[in-house]
């Protein structure tokens, strides 16, 4: 019997051969590409599908020109994009170039993953771009463990947005929270089918529009590093906004966020709506809008601590650490936040975070006089964050929410609250410790 | 083919010889057989190893550390901690498990009857079948995204139309996918209607297959078409009925999407509607604590291991 010869034809290959050019393969397929970008390679820019970036999309031409290179821009709603950068910085892409962030809600969690790059020296050291003249909420919200990391172009106040064919009755929009509670619940009672307020009732997506709540209150998610959800103001707050939407809000609020809130109030069927002010133009658009000539715009109404709305960065210009095209992607960073740029887009109707072009009035113009007086007492009264300020915001405001919930649907919003306080500051405790840069 | 040399090959004519078979004898066809064989397999081995086997290694791997925030951020070592914190997690983990449990069984269950129920309906010839069918295979064609979207409009408590048609029977508005007793039922009826045309095209193929004689002998031995169905049908279509339930419910247990596009992160304001796949992915890209969501997806898919040997073995046993 012939043994099993081993030797092979020419250009056969062994097993062994062919398992390491296997793994050969694999690995040069998973190594890294090129290190530097081709010159051709267009800046790219992943961002949120807001009016701020289709705004701006207007005036590439105008950059591509500047720096002789094409930019690439991808938008996604929010979620897509945080899931987005998950996915991708966590494998070192190279193939974003500049992102746009969320300061409050992701930019603590990507200066620590290092994956946004130290912008510190660019914005100190270049005298034009004047980080001076940034709005100083927003710019103490761009730094993180003591650098900056993010550059602001978005700002964000909540709006009251009132009928005034329905409030007229009452002297107007309301003052205070107080009067807002007690008009909302007389229109609920006048008419069927009609809610005398309506807002976000999400667990995590009306915390933001309740902080203003909360501070007007009295209170603050945290106080020296410990949770501030159990004061007897953030009760307050708790239970007057669980009553305001349970008692005068559409049913089934805890479902709300700003996709379903905002087309009731567009269509007429509530009577008061607290909200971002950058969602004005939706109210002015007679083609998806039945208030367009019927809704009036005022400051947030004040509590027992005053009116004490949020003011803050709401989007933010990052660069990718990973990015082969940091120096152009500042370029970008520099052009789309300049005092010009921010002017032009302010003019359009979106408000930025420079204080020079704040100052001057025709920037403003665009906006109806009654929404650009509220945006300009709210941003007197600001605080400068609209959520906790800690690592992971999304358990955060699971937590800080579950209390809001239990008084939407009408529940005992003391025992749940006093719950979620001790929640959050065991929460609290995790987080610092994962606070390591 | 070149590679099927075979032994009388190698005694060949001289002439005939190729430039190495002087030197080296030329390999056995079996050998040659083989080779060739692991050459075929190498591009689906490879897929699958790139695709199942290392996504699942890294995802064990990562379940046995503290990985938080970034996967690639020097995590430690903590052995089965994570599946410690889990299972002993009674707010979200086991009344997740619970709700994925019941959605699948009551969605798959009501699946299962529409599903035959039509298909005894569309098993004989009748006129406009064809357009029958159609209309039935219409949810299976769109995403569960669009369907999710869709249903959404249509049970919106305040501008919704099903409130609207509620009005004129004189039932009071309800909240649908808007309250937390109502959503999980709710769920699990827009799946039924999106999966039952799949059961349906599932059976009506069992169907066609099966032999007409026992049920005519049954007809004349005077069985009514309920006695034929009970004792006749479903004994014969059992196996076709187990493969159905298998496919269906490990895709039911999975179920996110329209979940996700209807309740948002969480399942919801209260957690009502989340399941595992739902809590994963929260614990993923809302909390970053992949090592937790790790342990989690590594239970999760036990889980569906031990349904589907389950389930095997019952339709094995049922084959035989």
């Amino acid at each position: 019997m012939t043994p099993p010869t081993s030797r092979r034809r020419a250009g056969e290959l062994s097993r062994r051969s062919f398992g390491v050019l296997a793994a050969a393969s694999v690995l040069a397929a998973c190594s890294r590409g090129p290190q530097t970008a081709a010159p051709n390679a267009p800046l790219r820019v992943l961002a949120i599908n807001h009016v701020w970036t289709q705004a701006i999309s207007r005036y590439l031409p105008e950059f591509e020109e500047q720096i002789g290179r094409k930019v690439s821009m991808r938008m996604l709603t929010a979620d897509q994009l945080t899931s987005s950068f998950n996915v991708k910085l966590n494998a070192s892409a190279t193939d974003i170039d500049v992102m746009t962030v969320r300061p409050l809600q992701d930019q603590m969690m990507f200066a620590r993953n290092g994956w946004i790059a130290d912008l510190t020296d660019r914005v100190e050291n270049d005298a034009d771009f004047r980080w001076s003249d940034f709005q100083e909420a927003p710019r103490e919200r761009s730094i993180t463990a003591g650098a900056a990391v993010s550059v602001p172009v978005v700002t964000e106040r909540p709006a009251l947005y009132y009928r005034k064919d329905l409030l007229e009755d009452f002297g107007g929009a309301p003052r205070t929270l107080d009067d807002m509670l007690e008009i909302a619940l007389e229109l609920e009672r006048r008419s069927e089918g009609f809610f005398g307020y309506v807002g976000r009732g999400q667990r995590s997506g009306a915390v933001t529009q309740w902080s203003s709540f909360l501070y007007s209150f009295g209170g603050d998610f945290m106080h020296d590093g410990r949770s501030g959800i159990g004061t007897p103001e953030a009760v307050a707050a708790y239970e007057y906004y669980g009553r305001l939407l349970h008692e005068a809000g559409p049913p089934g609020a805890t479902n709300m966020s700003l996709e379903q809130a905002m087309p009731i109030f567009a269509q007429g069927k509530a009577a008061m709506y607290v909200d971002a002010d950058a969602i004005y133009s939706n109210f002015l658009d007679p083609k998806i809008s039945t208030v367009a000539d019927t809704v009036g715009f005022a400051p947030f109404p004040a509590g027992q601590a005053g009116s004490v709305p949020h003011n803050i960065p709401s989007w933010s210009l990052a660069i990718n650490e990973f990015s082969l095209l940091r120096d152009d992607a500042w370029e970008f960073v520099r052009w789309a936040s300049s005092p010009r740029m921010v002017a032009r887009l302010q003019a359009e109707g979106i408000p930025g975070a420079r204080q020079s072009v704040w100052d001057d009035p025709s920037t403003l113009e665009s906006f109806p006089a009654d929404l650009a007086e509220a945006m300009r007492v709210n941003a007197a009264n600001g605080v400068g964050h609209d959520r906790p300020e800690v690592m992971q915001v999304g358990r955060a405001r699971d937590i800080v929410g579950r209390p809001l919930v239990s008084g939407i649907v009408g529940e005992d919003v003391r025992a749940v609250a006093a719950d979620a306080d001790a929640e959050f500051n065991d929460f609290l405790v995790r987080d610092n410790r994962q606070r390591e840069f | 083919m070149t590679t099927t040399s075979t032994r009388p090959a190698v005694g060949a004519t001289p002439g005939r010889r190729t430039p190495s078979s002087g030197t080296r004898p030329m390999v056995t066809f079996e050998q040659a057989n083989r080779r060739l064989k692991w050459a075929l397999l190498t591009p689906a081995l490879g897929f699958v190893g790139l695709m199942i086997v290392f996504p699942l290694a890294f995802t064990i791997n990562l379940s046995l550390t503290d990985a938080f925030g970034a996967v690639n951020a020097g995590n430690s070592f903590v052995g089965l901690q994570n599946f410690a914190d889990a299972l002993t997690d009674t707010r979200r983990f086991w009344p997740a498990v619970g709700r994925t449990v019941v959605f699948t069984l009551v969605a798959v269950l009501l699946e299962t009857v529409l599903g035959l129920a039509l298909a005894m309906l569309m098993r004989k010839p009748f006129r406009g079948m064809e357009i029958v069918r159609t209309i039935l295979m219409v949810p299976l064609l769109a995403t569960p995204v669009a369907i999710g979207i869709l249903w959404m409009l249509i049970l919106d408590p305040t501008n919704g139309i099903a409130n609207h048609l509620l009005g004129f029977v004189g039932i009071p508005p309800q909240e649908f996918l808007g309250s937390v007793s109502q959503s999980l039922p709710t769920l699990m009826l827009i799946d039924v209607w999106q999966w039952t045309p799949m059961m349906t095209v599932l059976l009506l193929a069992g169907l066609t297959t099966l032999p007409e004689e026992p049920e005519e002998a049954a007809k004349v031995d005077g069985a009514n078409a309920w006695q034929r169905f009970v004792h006749i049908i479903l004994p014969m279509l059992r196996t076709t009925i187990l493969t159905a339930l298998v496919l269906r419910g490990v895709d039911a247990l999975k179920t996110f999407d329209l979940i996700y596009a209807t309740k948002g992160p969480g399942g919801g304001s209260d957690f009502e509607a989340e399941t595992l796949n739902v809590y994963a992915y929260g614990l993923t890209f809302d909390y970053q604590e992949y090592g937790l969501a790790s342990a989690v997806l590594v239970l999760f898919t036990l889980f569906i291991v031990a349904i589907v040997v389950v389930l095997r073995r019952r339709t094995e046993r049922s084959a035989s």
